[in-house]
């Protein structure tokens, strides 16, 4: 009996029907001459730098160059070209398909009122210099790419990881990192606080919505016939009132016979 | 005597005892000013602050890796509870960038119900942003008073899309609902009392001298220090760089409506005040022009395009292609064009941009928000030294950040 | 005690309690349930909101106490993320017997809509919780009737001193 293959290159979720013929189409990239703000920008930059591509997709310049020129491509872009913004800076993970991450920075000049963005491709282990002397905006724009994707960056003054805890494995933007996380994140908390004896006693999570078990009475399992916590399952349906029969001393005891509904709000 | 004793500290990176005389302080993730779950690990010196660090994650719920494994109009709700102050103007955000992708054309009226929500919004945020601010600093009355007003704002957004906080009011190709009956007659009422009680907390504060001594000179932002650190909204134009999206690469109707952005010079927290007290009457000046503007267009509330938008629901019910498209639509997802899109919008905490790269699945490839709050987080590592331990919770209030959107 | 316009004839008896004194301490904590504030994402604006002018919360007799060894019931609101679960457990430990949790919403209850790698599936992964809320975000009333229920279930309990083992988790 053989295993299912499941292809752990790419663990993300998959659409269930995959058109064989089906061809995506691309969205429209024009030159770059067709602007002229972003023609001589790019024209500026072959002069210095080898600009492998570029072209104009939405109305915002891409180019891409080599990841080890990025300082001074960025830093030619702030001085010389008036871009006085960089908004976003990320990676996105073609481990499985080409083995590399790429790297985008998202600029803005606010004088020209343009966008562009630059691209480079870095292999798994390269580093990559920080650009945080130029814009300080990459300061934790990187310390989140290292988290997530474990992009190594030198120069940097305090690369820890910033949105996950730092003693977290694994990098969990990657492909091959789960949704719901591996082992060592499933039982992270637990570990944490109570550690690794209680794992037995608190017991797995509970990933599934859908789940259905006959004994189940935690939380909203059994709407409207809840019972204490670890008690047998009761089909007695609970009643709910505000206060108890009574009424509370001093209280003013609430009746649902006095509430009046409103049509319109006062 | 009483014997010293070190408290183990619950942290093993980081030493709570030094020898010049500088005392650290955790400013836990959890404390009773509302912005969230923000860590500082300040850095004293007497009262004086000489090093800050954030700290943040706390609220990090994976939501860049949620939309990989979602398609784009399941993952829609998900952007709600990034700025939930404001939840409308993320999903608006996330919803043109995906139009932006597909090349989608939104029907007129759309488009005014979406630039109401948006400024409703706005108003929204800055009330809340007002009440929390004041409530930190210690103007309590504020807070009650702002959260009334709010509560009207949660009233109409209630009355239209069915939740007070959590919205997905706004599909990607227009919006799923129409205005109920006398929702623009509520929107007039509240819009024309809302100008007074701005008034009221003008009166409140602004000339207050303990409001002037809090915020005046407190948490200065040179321009070329907004520009380097990312800053966007009310923190860069408190700075005097008049940079509104709205108003340089206007989405919507932005272009049609008549409003002016407020600009200060004086790059303090007093400056930033004024500045989100005059968005709010922009806003209300915005309304009231989109409020005719509703009348003359034609009933039409979503985008037309089949391939990746369902038909209307009497259609649905009633066409049967129809039903096997919204089907396929709803189970599968739509696919759009490969290629990027990075779209920007003005949300009332500043420049809020979604980065889709789409690989021709249902389900994005990669998924950037791009969070003004994030930014402005780390700002504070910069602008925090030199401030003295009382103006650090006026700074961070003023910041206007929220966590859902810094921790996604 | 002469000066109350409440007229007690009407309302609840005679103004003298008779009573044993169990049921007194239980009605006195029950009616001045101190919370303390742990916003943590979007519920927490709902539970400002329930504490703001139009819910108010303050009739009650809850007052928002920021020390957890000033406060008796925690309520938790939002997302509860494994990089925050140690904290949650370290006030819970911090607050003075007798304490109560109530978790509010979706994603304090199952870990709600994020059922990702960084989020805690439930609460009371953590801490033993009393009453759980639904809704995302719930409303304001929900959160009152659910500070009722908690009232009620406290008048139900015993206050004797000795101390019950308490579940964990």
């Amino acid at each position: 009996m053989m295993r299912v293959y499941s292809n752990k290159t790419n663990v993300q979720k998959k659409p269930y029907y995959s058109d064989r013929f089906w061809v995506a189409p691309q969205v429209p990239r024009f030159v770059v001459e067709n602007d002229a703000v972003f023609a001589a920008d790019v024209a500026h930059l072959k002069e210095k730098f080898d600009i492998k591509e570029a072209y104009i997709e939405k109305d915002q310049l891409v180019i891409y160059i080599d990841p080890s020129d990025n300082v001074e491509v960025l830093q030619t872009l702030r001085d010389e070209l008036a871009y006085n913004f960089l908004s976003e800076h990320s990676a996105i993970d073609w481990l499985a398909k080409r083995g590399e991450f790429e790297i985008f920075y998202q600029m803005l000049s606010t004088s020209k009122k343009k966008r562009m963005r630059v691209k480079c491709f870095i292999k798994e282990k390269e580093v990559l210099k920080s650009v945080t002397s130029i814009y300080k905006s990459a300061d934790w724009a990187e310390r989140e790419m290292y988290d997530m994707f474990g992009v190594i960056i030198s120069g940097h003054h305090y690369m820890k990881r910033l949105l996950m805890p730092d003693d977290w494995y694994d990098h969990p933007l990657r492909k091959t990192y789960p949704l719901q996380g591996d082992e060592a994140a499933q039982w992270y908390e637990i570990d944490k606080i109570f550690g690794k004896e209680y794992r037995d006693i608190i017991g797995p999570e509970e990933r599934d919505g859908a789940r259905i078990d006959a004994e189940d009475t935690y939380r909203f399992a059994r709407i409207h016939h809840e019972v204490s916590f670890g008690a047998k399952p009761s089909s007695e349906p609970t009643v709910t009132d505000y206060q108890e029969e009574g009424g509370v001393f001093i209280v003013k005891k609430l009746k649902k016979e006095d509430a009046k509904i409103l049509k319109e709000r006062p | 005597m009483q014997k010293v004793n070190r408290l183990k500290p619950f942290f093993e990176n980081l030493v709570f005892e030094r020898e010049d005389n500088h005392m650290i302080v955790n400013f836990g993730p959890q404390h009773p000013s509302s912005h969230g779950q923000l860590r500082l690990i300040l850095e004293l010196d007497g009262e004086k602050v000489s090093k800050a660090t954030p700290d943040i994650g706390y609220l990090h719920r994976g939501m860049e890796k949620m939309a990989e494994n979602m398609i784009y109009n399941e993952f829609l709700p998900t952007t709600d509870r990034m700025d939930y102050i404001a939840a409308s103007s993320n999903n608006y955000g996330f919803a043109l960038a995906v139009e932006k992708l597909l090349d989608l054309e939104v029907p007129r009226r759309a488009k005014v119900i979406r630039m109401l929500l948006l400024e409703l919004n706005r108003i929204s945020s800055h009330l809340f942003w007002l009440a929390t601010h004041a409530l930190d600093v210690g103007a309590m009355t504020i807070f009650l008073y702002a959260f009334r007003e709010r509560e009207y704002t949660l009233d109409l957004i209630e009355d239209y899309c069915g939740a007070r906080l959590t919205h997905s009011s706004v599909r990607i190709g227009g919006v799923p609902l129409d205005l109920p009956k006398d929702w623009i007659g509520n929107l007039n009422k509240f819009i024309n009392h809302l100008p007074i009680d701005i008034a009221d907390y003008e009166g409140l504060l602004d000339q207050n001298r303990i409001w002037k001594m809090r915020l005046e000179d407190v948490g200065v932002i040179t321009p070329e220090q907004a520009q380097s650190w990312g800053c966007s909204g009310p923190m860069l134009r408190g700075s005097g760089i008049a940079w509104d999206i709205r108003k340089e690469e206007p989405y919507e109707l932005y272009d049609e409506v008549e409003f002016d952005v407020p600009v200060s010079t004086t790059c303090d927290s007093y400056g930033r005040y004024k500045l989100h007290m005059e968005e709010m009457r922009q806003s209300i000046r915005i309304l009231k022009q989109l409020m005719p503007m509703y009348y003359d267009t034609t009933p039409e509330l979503m985008a037309h395009a089949p391939q990746y938008i369902s038909a209307p629901k009497e259609q649905i019910m009633t066409q049967n292609y129809s039903l096997m498209q919204h089907f396929v639509l709803v189970t599968q997802g739509m696919r759009p064009p490969v290629g990027e899109v990075y779209v920007v919008t003005e949300s009332p905490k500043g420049e809020l941009g979604f980065f889709i790269n789409s690989q021709g699945d249902p389900y994005p490839y990669r998924l950037k928000l791009r969070t003004p709050s994030l930014f402005h987080t780390a700002f504070l590592q910069e602008l925090l030294v030199g401030e003295y331990l009382a103006d650090v919770v006026a700074i961070i209030g003023n910041a206007n950040i929220v966590f859902g959107e810094i921790d996604r | 005690m002469a000066q109350h316009k409440i007229n007690y004839l009407q309302e609840a008896g005679l103004p003298v309690a008779l009573t044993t004194v169990d049921k007194l301490v239980q009605w006195g904590r029950s009616n001045s349930l101190w919370p303390l504030t742990y916003g943590l994402a979007c519920c927490a604006i709902e539970m400002m909101a329930t504490g703001a002018s139009r819910y108010d919360f303050d009739r009650f007799g809850t007052i928002f106490r920021a020390s957890p060894r000033q406060a008796d019931v925690i309520v938790i609101a939002g997302t509860l993320t494994k990089k925050h679960s140690p904290f949650m457990r370290r006030l819970y430990d911090q607050m003075t017997e007798p304490k109560w949790v109530i978790s509010m919403g979706s994603c304090a209850n199952t870990g709600g809509m994020f059922n990702t790698y960084a989020t805690v599936q439930g609460a009371d992964r953590i801490v033993p919780v009393d009453i759980y809320l639904p809704g995302c975000a719930p409303r304001p009333e929900t959160l009152q009737y659910a500070l009722m229920l908690l009232q009620k279930k406290i008048r139900t309990e015993s206050a004797s001193k000795k101390l019950q083992p308490k579940r964990l988790v």
